[in-house]
């Protein structure tokens, strides 16, 4: 079916081709039928299958054929010889096709009987053949591997065939995958010879620099760099790099939506945060890797108004997994009178962390703890817990008020990682990195997009393992990369939304990351006449082309995020911020409901606008299987069904919008613009949506 | 260059189906109910599967089921295999005669084909390989007896097949290839765990399929491929990064693998045209959303309508 030219003149003998091969498989279903296993009806069988290997039915015949004729028969001979022959014909099999699924399982399944010892040299000769006429069959490969274990060969002998395929070729994306394989094995193990990654790990890339800077453009070596690359930066123990509150922070919480004015408060780590009338006030925990078995025996919480048992802690995430970057918990407001400023004293205490675990089973070997205070202002008893209704929120950019003192610099004084721990234990990964990104600036001179890529690889991944804010704290690179992106833009176009969605994190980090950048983006929303959300924190990263939100880890604090005219087409990473109230996604390129998804773990979500996206444009849905739905068994059917049958609209029209509507509680929701819109859907909206009061601008309840 | 020949190749594909003697036709008849699929979905893909005799179709089909075991044959007379026991179920799918099967029956043979270690053998006769894990949990999933195999099983097997390049291979240890990768994401994505692909990484490896004359390969440093215009294409389409190629080039070389004379699509411009191919080339410009095609969904390869007629039954 491969590489057969269109006008491909056509031996007159087809037609005769043609009847031979009929005949030969009219021969062998009809053996089959009848169980009929003489030589004769073999050899037939292998003619067929050496012009066609591929009828599966004959091989299954064969082996029928093998266990029929051999039942009860011990003389080594006749064994020999009956195996010989299915030997044989794989071989032949092969000839006509190299890459026949059918044949080398048949050649394995022999092998696999254990009727004769096996002749090792034979199957490693012909395998030999077959490699080195086209190194990159992986049928071979698989194979190969098989009869090693078959003979019990150490890795450390398979390693080395690797090294020599890769000798005699650089171009041997197989042979440097099975190193890779090989080695990460070995060095899991701590066999002989590889109890040193760092000694193992050097060696490499002495290698690969060798293939890389022979040919730039084969990819082989391109991609086992990275892979070496992931081995020097990956820092396997999950630990603690964010939370909210964060370390040593004084809160006043505040259910009032009639604050007079906001308030400075005399010490520099006070923050009046208000919130929204639902009597809880959450505590988020941010890892550095996804973990698991966050409960109220790993993570203490302890406060004179919290019992630490009763508290549930939940993963952010939108799978089903069990296991999440960040994990929150609700604590409830204490029900006293708090007249008087009585400050709390609150301790976070991850103590039973080694059972904290990552999903490649590295336990957190570091303990973190961190502790604030807060303060309760109860509102005045004319106000009622009821929310009253606000004006339509409107996303105004200029006058809000007075950038002031914003909690996005307490987030710069975070949980104290033990920073020397930290270096010393990588001192030879930082040094390394230190060796690649020197090598690679060498090199960058030619317009190789690998090199190119590579240097902005290392660059972010030196960043990464040097702290923000620690004593011996670099400058980033983060222009340097920012500038690599754009060169690879140019360099290959083809693949400029990957080096966009790059650039973006870098660039979302960089913004997030620098103290006075963020805190020309901080501002508090002021609205004293009515709204609920007045004096909240927002945060304003609109028109920036961002196309990917990146890492949240340093505004955990924000209520009201304006992400409006950028690029976004997901909103990944947005479920840790359990504060937002409100968010403005519009003129972005949102094209589904599904990727809405995240919004769903935001329970303090009421104001979210996604005007002006894409929604309904597109008849082909790239997060359909990132979110819950029967499709991916996630979710019941029968969920979406319950009270939805009006008219003549059918659920599996409208199961996406129906799943996530109804998982929020919007009483604001702006959505004019996108081409799902339209009467019909107004109408489901509302009923999705009980709280809703405002729709597109329109009073609505 | 022009656009698709919805005509041509609707016409190349009903001929095909009729041309059972020729020495091509006879190579791989022994995989016809593959065949039946292909030219069957890219029909329904190019809204044209009216011109099927569907009584015929199904009655073939049934006819290939095997009476003693409840899997399908690839053709009559041969044996039954996974491979041909999911194109069956997903040729009644498409022409809503699931009915016709006994679904304990059907799903009792697939469930009975997992091993211990979660994989699954194509047949009684024991080949291990990820594609017959995505054949068994499609399958299936389509008949609604998921919960018939051990899924916790299943997923932690193919996540031992998940390579340091974040592709999957046939086996554990075996190289990434875009076919296998297909297989394994759709199966992730089908019992929800594409939680255990790094999408960043695969979605990388899989933009990097792109080469310059637009066409996408399978691997490293290997010639582009109508065929994978699929395998690629739904994989990242599936991780939600399908954004990272250049969709306008890939279907201008679609296109030009057309064969614009007789209909039908090759695996290479100017190369000999088959129903693989044409399905492929078809279903890819479908997740392209190519003008005037149906909708394919990307983890059960059968048209959106289809599926969503399955799951979402009132």
């Amino acid at each position: 079916m491969h590489g057969r030219p269109r006008k491909d003149p056509r031996p007159k003998d087809d037609a005769a081709k043609a009847a031979h091969l009929r005949e030969l498989q009219a021969q062998l279903l009809h053996n089959h039928r009848n169980r009929t296993y003489t030589k004769e009806a073999l050899a037939s069988c292998s003619k067929l299958l050496e012009i066609n290997p591929e009828v599966y039915t004959a091989w299954n015949y064969r082996k029928l054929a093998l266990q029929h004729n051999l039942d009860g028969v011990d003389d080594p001979d006749a064994l020999k010889s009956a195996i010989e022959d299915e030997l044989r014909v794989v071989e032949i099999a092969l000839r006509t096709n190299p890459k026949s699924y059918a044949a080398w399982y048949h050649r394995k399944w022999v092998l696999s009987r254990r009727l004769m010892p096996v002749e090792f040299e034979r199957e490693f000769r012909l395998l030999d053949l077959l490699l080195n006429a086209d190194q990159r069959n992986f049928h071979g490969w698989n194979y190969r591997r098989f009869v090693a274990k078959l003979k019990n060969v150490p890795e450390e002998e398979e390693l080395k065939f690797t090294k020599k395929m890769i000798d005699t070729n650089f171009s041997n994306y197989s042979a440097w995958h099975n190193r890779s394989a090989l080695l990460s094995h070995l060095l899991k193990k701590k066999s002989q010879g590889f109890d040193s990654k760092k000694n193992t790990l050097t060696e490499e890339y002495e290698l690969v620099h060798d293939a890389l800077f022979t040919d730039q453009s084969d990819q082989s070596g391109w991609f086992y760099h990275l892979w070496l690359l992931d081995q020097t930066v990956c820092l396997d123990d999950p630990q603690l790099i964010s939370s909210w509150p964060t370390h040593k922070s004084d809160l006043i919480l505040s259910e009032s939506n009639k604050i007079d004015g906001c308030q400075l408060f005399p010490s520099s780590n006070s923050r009046s945060f208000s919130l929204l009338h639902t009597g809880t006030f959450p505590i988020i925990l941010y890892f550095n890797k996804a973990v698991k078995n966050i409960d109220s025996s790993t993570v203490i919480v302890s406060s004179v108004f919290v019992t630490n048992e009763d508290l549930n802690w939940r993963p952010l995430s939108t799978n089903n997994s069990g296991e999440a970057c960040c994990w929150v918990t609700f604590l409830t407001v204490p029900e006293e009178n708090c007249s008087s400023s009585t400050s709390y004293p609150v301790e976070v205490c991850l103590d039973r962390y080694k059972d904290i675990v990552s999903s490649d089973v590295s336990d957190c070997k570091i303990p973190s703890k961190f502790t604030f205070t807060v303060t309760f202002r109860s509102h005045s008893l004319e106000q009622t817990s009821k929310e009253s209704v606000e004006e339509n929120v409107v996303w105004k950019y200029v006058d809000i008020c007075n950038p002031q003192e914003s909690p996005c610099l307490m987030s710069f004084d975070q949980l104290s990682i033990n920073e020397d721990h930290a270096e010393e234990g990588f001192k030879w990964n930082l040094q390394t990195l230190s060796n690649e990104i020197e090598l690679f600036r060498e090199f960058n001179d030619e317009d190789s997009k690998f090199v190119k890529l590579t240097l902005a690889r290392l660059l972010v991944a030196r960043d990464l393992m040097v702290p923000n804010g620690s004593h011996n704290h670099i400058k980033t690179h983060s222009g340097e990369v920012l500038t690599l992106y754009d060169d690879l833009m140019k360099l290959d176009p083809s693949h400029k939304r990957y080096y966009e969605d790059e650039q973006s994190v870098v660039l979302m980090d960089q913004l997030t990351s620098d103290k006075d950048s963020l805190t020309k983006h901080c501002w508090q929303f002021d609205e004293p006449t009515s709204s609920s959300f007045h004096c909240q924190y927002c945060l304003w990263l609109n028109e920036l082309s961002l196309t990917r939100i990146g890492s949240v880890k340093n505004i955990l604090w924000v209520q009201m995020l304006d992400l409006s005219h950028n690029k976004l087409r997901s909103v990944e990473g947005l479920e840790a911020l359990q504060l937002l109230a409100c968010l403005n996604l519009s003129n972005n390129q949102i094209s589904s409901f599904t990727a809405l998804e995240p919004l769903k773990l935001l329970s303090s979500l009421r104001v979210l606008d996604v005007s002006f996206n894409m929604i309904g444009a597109h008849a082909i849905d790239t997060t359909r299987y990132l979110c819950s739905s029967p499709l991916s068994h996630t979710l019941d059917a029968k969920q979406l069904n319950v009270g939805y049958e009006k008219e003549n609209t059918e659920v599996r029209d409208h199961w996406e919008v129906t799943s996530l509507f109804r998982a929020l509680r919007l009483t604001q929701l702006d959505i004019k613009g996108n081409a799902v819109l339209n009467e019909k859907f107004s109408v489901l909206a509302i009923e999705l949506l009980p709280s809703l009061k405002w729709l597109d601008g329109k009073h609505v309840r | 260059m022009g656009g698709l020949e919805e005509e041509k190749h609707a016409r190349y594909i009903v001929s095909v189906e009729k041309k059972k003697d020729d020495f091509e036709a006879l190579v791989i008849e022994h995989l016809r109910m593959n065949g039946a699929y292909w030219g069957l979905t890219t029909l329904d893909l190019l809204n044209k599967i009216g011109a099927i005799d569907v009584d015929a179709v199904v009655s073939w089909v049934m006819e290939c089921q095997d009476k003693d075991c409840g899997g399908f044959a690839g053709n009559l007379g041969h044996d039954p295999h996974l491979l041909y026991t999911i194109s069956a179920v997903q040729v009644l799918a498409l022409l809503d005669r699931l009915d016709l099967l006994d679904i304990e029956k059907v799903s009792d043979y697939v469930a009975g084909l997992q091993n211990e270690d979660g994989s699954f053998s194509g047949d009684m006769w024991g080949e291990i390989d990820t594609r017959f894990s995505y054949c068994a949990i499609c399958c299936l999933s389509l008949l609604g007896r998921l919960s018939k195999i051990n899924v916790e099983k299943a997923v932690n097997y193919i996540v031992s097949c998940k390579n340091l390049d974040g592709g999957f291979g046939t086996i554990p240890g075996g190289e990434s290839h875009a076919g296998q990768i297909f297989c394994c994401v759709g199966a992730l994505a089908i019992t929800g765990s594409l939680h255990h692909v790094d999408r960043d990484l695969l979605g990388w490896w899989l933009c990097e399929r792109q080469c310059k004359d637009g066409g996408l390969n399978g691997r490293p440093e290997k010639l582009a491929d109508v065929c994978y215009s699929w395998w690629v294409l739904s994989s990242l389409i599936m991780i939600d990064r399908v954004h990272w190629i250049d969709k306008e080039k890939l279907t201008r070389f679609i296109l030009n693998c057309q064969d614009k004379d007789n209909g039908g699509i090759s695996d290479r411009p100017d190369n000999a045209v088959d129903v693989f191919h044409t399905y492929f080339g078809v279903a890819g410009l479908s997740l392209m959303e190519y003008p005037g095609l149906k909708t394919i969904d990307p983890a059960y390869a059968l048209p959106v309508d289809v599926v969503n007629r399955i799951f979402f039954r009132k």
